[in-house]
């Protein structure tokens, strides 16, 4: 059964290949800090289940120091230029556009294909076609393209160097969920919220509730944190069995209004903040100010459908 | 008591001041979890445990080598040149177009087969880039910048407001469940219909500021 040890084992590969590439990098800034962090990520997807919890945790504030006081440094491989992209590009023409497609047809076909193989573990198809998929694809770039033997990795490097630190930023914001569902802090926020709410005011509980499924997901950057806490606070209790409304409509578009939220916060680091490495913006937040003036009116719009159509 | 709401301080603190998002997060997670009673180790443990649960969460990166190395080949020079034999690809029809498709592909539940290290770095905010230069020769780097972030932005709405559609999403299960969970019933069907109306406000909204997008900003 292929599932998550042959993902993590190749994950960890690569992130040990970046390490050994980044020691052996002169030009490399901050070289063995870089390295450090590059290899201390390829000790947790390699042997983090032996760690023990502590351990991890040890890792984690490891990382977090590296990465915190900025010495994960850019890398700077010996590439092509500008004049030989241009070349090849006109040389190649739309053509370079097919390998780009073998992750995503991989997926798909895997998806379809995988309860049929039954050598894949159902819970992970996708990962595991996505890692399938880049094997695929870097096979096949290179058998066509013969560029240096490791410039998959080189090249790798210089794209993963450039969100630096960032790169741990959504699975470190994860676990915090997970700290914050320990304390206690969903329930604490649900009660609060509910406690806002007067008595007879539909429009006022209707708001209260997307205001807080939005705001709470920016607090977690993550709707689905969000929902079961205002559903429980709010949507069930409120709204569904106070003022008798359609569960369905409440609860999907409840969830929207969360997803308004994603595009709004630092914390929804996958969609806000790496993209903003990933296209080298000065500032961190520019995606997140090119969302504001869709998801505010697509909020406001979430609140009247539920107040219009749920009761 | 509300003490364990101090991490929920603490984060805003930390991205109001615009520090480094990392040490904030290890500040406020032993902030909620002290504030809840627990010891200082015990929250590094917590922490560690699920950062470890959580390492899925960071796979995706390994695609990367791919991107580069058709980087490295001119995959993004390509896709401006695509761009400037088209007289009628303008920055915002370009994204209207890319934000079309990718609500149409996430609400057949294809959200992988495009995404910000996929196609936005190596695709589409070169060929926004192309596309403004040929209306605006003197673009800057600042509006270069924002065209990007618009791209990122496009990638964004396109995907959540599509993948809500799709009956077997992740968050239309997890709906399912809870409301499960409380003793309602109800069909994954019944739920994802109900994401049409907002995704289609979606597409109004944000493809009306597509086409109203001037790349080059009044100088």
């Amino acid at each position: 059964m292929i599932g998550l040890p042959f993902i993590y084992t190749v994950a960890g590969a690569v992130f040990a290949a970046w390490a050994v590439l980044t020691v052996a990098d002169r030009a490399q800034p901050r070289r063995l800090a870089s390295a450090a962090f590059w290899a201390l990520l390829a000790l947790s997807f390699l042997a983090g289940d032996r760690l023990g919890d502590i351990g991890n945790g040890v890792l984690v504030l490891a990382l977090v120091a590296i990465g915190g006081f900025g010495l994960v440094g850019r890398a700077n491989p010996a590439t092509t230029s500008a004049d030989d992209r241009i070349a090849s590009a006109a040389r190649r023409g739309n053509r370079l556009l097919l390998p780009a497609l073998i992750v995503p047809l991989v997926a798909l076909l895997g998806t379809l294909a995988a309860p049929r193989l039954g050598f894949i573990d159902p819970k992970q198809v996708t990962l595991v076609c996505l890692v399938a998929g880049v094997l695929l694809a870097v096979a096949v770039t290179s058998l066509w393209l013969r560029p240096p033997l490791l410039a998959p990795l080189q090249e790798g490097r210089r794209l993963v160097s450039q969100i630096g630190w960032a790169i741990i930023l959504p699975q470190l914001l994860a676990s915090l969920g997970a700290v914050f569902a320990q304390a206690g802090v969903g329930q604490i926020v649900g009660s609060v919220t509910g406690g806002l709410i007067p008595d007879g005011a539909r429009f006022i509980a209707v708001l209260v509730f997307t205001l807080g499924m939005a705001g709470f997901t920016m607090v977690m950057g993550n709707a689905f944190a969000a929902f079961p806490v205002m559903m429980a606070a709010v949507g069930l209790p409120v709204l569904v069995q106070g003022y008798g409304g359609n569960p369905a409509i409440i609860a999907a578009v409840g969830m929207l209004a969360g997803f308004c939220g994603t595009l709004l916060t630092p914390m929804a680091a996958n969609y806000n903040i790496v993209p903003a490495a990933l296209l080298e913006l000065d500032d961190r937040n520019g995606v997140i100010k090119a969302q504001v003036a869709t998801a505010l009116p697509l909020l406001a719009f979430n609140t009247l459908m539920i107040w219009g159509w749920a009761f | 008591m509300l003490w364990p709401l101090l991490g929920i301080a603490v984060l805003m603190a930390g991205f109001a001041l615009r520090l480094n998002p990392l040490p904030v997060i290890i500040g406020a997670a032993l902030a909620s979890g002290i504030g809840a009673g627990l010891q200082p180790l015990a929250v590094i443990a917590a922490l560690g445990k699920a950062f470890n649960a959580n390492r899925y969460v960071s796979v995706p990166w390994i695609i990367l080598p791919v991107i580069g190395l058709l980087e490295r080949a001119g995959l993004r020079e390509r896709a401006a040149a695509l761009v400037v034999g088209m007289a009628a690809a303008t920055t915002g029809r370009l994204l209207l177009v890319y934000l079309a498709l990718r609500q149409l592909t996430a609400a057949l539940g294809l959200t992988t087969i495009a995404g910000q290290a996929q196609t936005v770095r190596p695709l589409l905010a070169p060929m926004a880039e192309a596309a403004a230069e040929r209306q605006h020769p003197d673009l800057n780097e600042a509006d270069r910048q924002r065209i990007r972030a618009m791209a990122a932005a496009t990638d964004n709405i396109g995907m959540f407001f599509g993948e809500d559609i799709f009956l077997a999403v992740a968050s239309i299960l997890l709906i399912k469940g809870f409301l499960e969970s409380q003793g309602i019933i109800i069909a994954p069907l019944a739920l994802s219909v109900w994401a049409i109306p907002t995704a289609i406000a979606a597409f109004l909204i944000h493809g009306a500021r597509l086409l109203r997008f001037n790349p080059r900003r009044p100088r």
